[in-house]
């Protein structure tokens, strides 16, 4: 399919490229001699990229940030799908195992910030210069409806072990590993704590009290909000936002351990806008960009920074699992197979 | 507008085989023209994410492995048999419902019927989710009438069906309503004559002049059901099904090469409605010769009454369904503060940034409607009324199939694949309104086309024939006949397009710009981020607003109505 469109279209396309050139020549010194345009992809949330780009613009007032925003799921499949040819500039936001995979398919300008001095290697890119910088540190936090739980006589689980317990029997929802990042490194934090054997010991148990896998990773805690279910595994800014609105939930983190991810800033290989580019990722990484993050997440890029952030201990740091991202990814596949030949063929959801 | 009678006197028609004429030529020339535009916009895009079933990720040439992993996983067969019975149990409850309300609009004098026809729309006023978010508030775990469902979850197969049955309901109703409206009106007078009992000419008369707006009805509501993947996602709980399979592999895993032999998968339901399509072609007959009178139903108190009351219940269920998200968009929080607030409106449209989408929603679904229409229907009058071209009518006839069983994340997967190609001379439509326009006619063809082909089969090719005689070109008598006298038809499709360009949502989520965000993939950002009152709010705005566009819209036409369709109405009869 490829091959052939590509030959029919071989002297038509070169006529093309050459006027496209042309015109992308006039218009790129157009605005550059006013401002520059930059297209940036993320899943961050709409009131953070208000904030993030009023701080960006206070630093650099000549580039003009152009947003794309959607779920993790659907900006990684886009990237991905436009990879022939990338209309981004930059990807900020987005989960450090997406970056990952960009990473893989060589789609990623490796370039190292202004402040990468002050940014710890575990939550950056282990290369140098790096693919990716983290920006911040999104982890596993369980919403508990203490309202549901009070009517269904629920005592507040403390632990990873405690939701095995019959109590919970049909009253939990996670998110599915195979639809959503969030579940994903719920998944590969007990692989890595317990080890193999003992991991998929402790999710057969689990599986017994789960009332519905999600396809998103916010959901859970959403349904902990609203009472749908009274336990949800979700991470903490959404449990935050959705406490903040009157979801009558408490806050747990499971004392064995917290899965956990990045969201990070990456720079496409393919930007024509490479100097805007770079300026963008020198004030992601930067101190004042890092002090926006902390005002969302408990632990950001740069240490010192974090804010006390209300219903998040102050050992939150402590708390995260070691996560090998390398690990989780090259054992992605083999990982989901097993998770869904255990847990995906049974259709009656469980009362 | 002078009846078709006085328009064509009725001359003696023998089948004369006439001599190929330039116009003839030009027909055909359309038709190879249409035949080409759905090739370069729904082949070729799906084209290219198909033939990534037959590669690995790095894009190398694998043969049927990605196939034969797929198939050998245990929970595959799981998901075909989960399909299947849910589409069909969709189809059995929607077709019968759907048929039943098309009756009672065209064969009763009950009151209200402008209205019933109105309120039947209400389901695609709003995006999808919109329907499962109140579905679940219904019947959820906190739902008001839980106890309806006797402890049974509605997360699962039962709140699939509901949540499918609602929203296929007007799909099947275009279709079949207008299979009713174009029937011979002389039949039922010479039937009556002969003093048939009712239930006779029911079916005699009526069934078969509807089968083929039936059948295809039927074709429709299986394959949306199989290929949506909104609705299980929400409200499937643990049931999988394929469309979520789909789901799973693109935007779970990014496995573009899985989620294609899924998608292959998908599109064999396809492939039996078009063969089933394609056997019921010589069989049929057009119902509404060139001498046809407009049915006219005369009053008849009990069954006039039945018929409203069964309406009104249909109804009412379907207002219910929106009322409960309306509710939602105005209580504080869903269900510990049930206080009323305006909140959740400026919370979206302030923080949210809706108005700009909804902006480009109006205009994205205004072009649409528009565009779409026309092509759409002369598309279909090519079709159906140009001769010779076989083997091009067939192209057609299964290009515009494909569209209902391709979820829409794989068309708009595709449409990057292929417009984003650096060696694509269209590729200056990448990321515009207009790739958003193409996108939403192409996702929504089928309904259309098969509304427009119903109402030209129902026309005797009499009238083509006749014109020919006379040496009118064809575009005259399309112009002045087929036109006028399937404009509820048209007026129909563009609506459909329209209120749908107002929420869909699937495949336009890839193709959205910067500057082309669409009120619809708001509202969905809103329900991810647990914001479930805003995102009811503002699909409650686009509700309000595709209802005043309607109501427009019905008054505008409402003038085109009165001075093309006056040979319906009984003055002119006989």
């Amino acid at each position: 399919m490829k091959r052939s469109t590509g030959t029919r279209w071989q002297s038509a396309a070169s006529k093309w490229a050459v006027a496209g050139a042309a015109i992308g020549m006039l218009v790129a010194g157009a605005a550059a001699a006013q401002k520059t345009e930059l297209l940036v992809y993320t899943a961050l949330e709409t009131d953070q990229i208000k904030a993030y780009q009023e701080g960006f613009n206070k630093a650099y007032p000549n580039i003009d940030i152009k947003w794309v925003r959607d779920s993790t799921g659907i900006v990684t499949a886009k990237l991905l799908a436009e990879k022939a040819n990338p209309q981004a500039d930059v990807v900020m936001g987005l989960a450090a195992s997406s970056l990952v995979l960009f990473d893989v398919e060589g789609m990623l300008l490796p370039y190292a910030p202004k402040n990468l001095a002050a940014i710890p290697a575990q939550y950056r890119d282990a290369k140098n210069p790096p693919a990716w910088v983290g920006m911040d540190v999104w982890g596993a936090t369980v919403c508990f409806n203490t309202v549901e739980a009070a009517k269904q006589g629920l005592p507040k689980p403390e632990s990873w072990k405690d939701l095995t317990k019959p109590v919970y029997k049909g009253k939990i929802v996670m998110p599915n590993p195979a639809s959503s990042g969030t579940g994903f490194f719920d998944v590969t934090a007990w692989l890595q704590l317990w080890g193999e054997a003992d991991g998929w010991k402790f999710m057969d148990a689990l599986h017994e009290n789960i009332a519905q896998y999600t396809h998103s990773g916010s959901k859970p805690c959403v349904q902990a909000g609203s009472g749908e279910f009274p336990i949800g595994i979700s991470f903490e800014y959404r449990a935050n936002t959705i406490k903040a609105k009157g979801g009558p939930i408490d806050l747990v983190f499971p004392k064995e351990g917290l899965g956990w991810d990045l969201e990070a800033v990456a720079i496409m290989k393919t930007t024509r806008k490479l100097d805007a580019a770079k300026q963008f990722a020198d004030w992601c990484a930067s101190k004042e960009a890092n002090e926006l993050y902390a005002a969302n997440f408990a632990i950001v890029a740069i240490p010192g920074l974090s804010k006390p952030l209300p219903n998040i201990p102050a050992d939150y740091e402590k708390r995260l699992v070691k996560n090998d991202f390398a690990w989780a990814a090259k054992n992605r596949d083999k990982i989901l197979a097993e998770w869904t030949k255990r847990y995906d063929t049974k259709s009656e959801p469980k009362k | 507008m002078a009846t078709p009678a006085a328009v064509f006197p009725p001359v003696a028609f023998a089948a004369v085989k006439p001599q190929v004429h330039w116009q003839d030529r030009l027909a055909q020339g359309l038709l190879i023209a249409g035949c080409c535009t759905l090739a370069l916009f729904l082949l070729a895009p799906l084209g290219a994410i198909l033939v990534k079933s037959v590669q690995d990720r790095s894009g190398a040439f694998v043969g049927l492995l990605q196939f034969r992993e797929y198939f050998g996983t245990s929970a595959l067969k799981q998901s075909i048999w989960n399909t299947l019975w849910v589409a069909l149990a969709v189809t059995a409850v929607t077709v019968p419902l759907a048929f039943t309300y098309a009756y009672a609009l065209t064969r009763s004098c009950m009151p209200g019927r402008a209205l019933f026809r109105v309120l039947a729309l209400t389901p695609i006023l709003a995006p999808s989710l919109l329907a499962a978010i109140s579905f679940i508030q219904w019947f959820g775990n906190q739902g008001l009438l839980k106890g309806l469902l006797a402890g049974a979850s509605v997360y699962g197969p039962i709140g699939i069906i509901i949540s499918a049955v609602y929203a296929t309901f007007p799909h099947a109703l275009m279709i079949i309503l207008t299979a009713l409206l174009l029937s011979d009106g002389r039949l039922y007078e010479a039937a009556e004559s002969l003093r048939t009992p009712t239930w006779r000419k029911f079916f005699t008369i009526t069934l078969p002049g509807a089968k083929y707006g039936l059948v295809s009805a039927a074709m429709v509501v299986f394959s949306y059901t199989v290929s949506d993947f909104g609705i299980p996602k929400l409200i499937g709980g643990n049931f999988n099904v394929l469309a979520v399979d789909i789901y799973k592999q693109v935007v779970g895993q990014q496995n573009f090469n899985k989620g294609a032999v899924v998608s292959f998968v998908l599109l064999i339901p396809v492939l039996v409605a078009f063969v089933v399509d394609w056997t019921m072609q010589g069989k049929l007959q057009a119902q509404f010769s060139a001498r046809a009178v407009p049915y006219v139903a005369k009053p008849h108190r009990a069954f006039d009454a039945a018929m409203f009351v069964f309406c009104l219940a249909v109804s009412l269920l379907l207002l219910a369904v929106l009322g409960m998200a309306v509710w939602t968009s105005l209580i504080k929080f869903w269900p510990y503060d049930l206080s009323l607030s305006f909140r959740h409106y400026t919370y979206g449209l302030i923080d949210g940034g809706v108005f700009g989408a909804y902006l480009n929603s109006l205009k994205m679904a205004f072009v649409a409607s528009v565009a779409g229409t026309g092509i759409v229907f002369v598309i279909g009058y090519l079709l159906e009324k140009t001769r010779g071209m076989r083997g091009t009518k067939a192209a057609v006839r299964l290009l515009a199939a494909i569209p209902m069983g391709v979820p829409g994340m794989v068309l708009g997967l595709g449409y990057i694949l292929f417009f984003n190609h650096p060696d694509n001379p269209l590729h200056f439509l990448y990321g515009t309104l207009t790739i958003l326009v193409i996108s939403t006619i192409v996702h929504y063809y089928t309904s259309s086309h098969l509304t427009a082909v119903t109402a030209l089969k129902a026309m005797d090719s009499e009238f083509e024939a006749v014109s020919a005689s006379l040496k009118v070109p064809f575009y005259k008598t399309f112009h002045r006949v087929t036109v006028p006298v399937c404009l509820p038809a048209i007026l129909d499709i563009g609506r459909y397009l329209f209120v749908n360009g107002m929420v869909t949502i699937s495949a336009v989520v890839f193709l959205y710009g910067p500057d082309t965000r669409l009120a619809s993939i708001a509202v969905l950002d809103l329900d991810d981020a647990g914001d479930i009152g805003p995102a009811a709010a503002m699909a409650t705005l686009i509700v309000v607003s595709s209802t005043i566009a309607c109501l427009l819209y019905a008054v505008a036409t409402r003038v085109l109505l009165t001075r093309t369709q006056a040979w319906r109405k009984p003055s002119t009869a006989g």
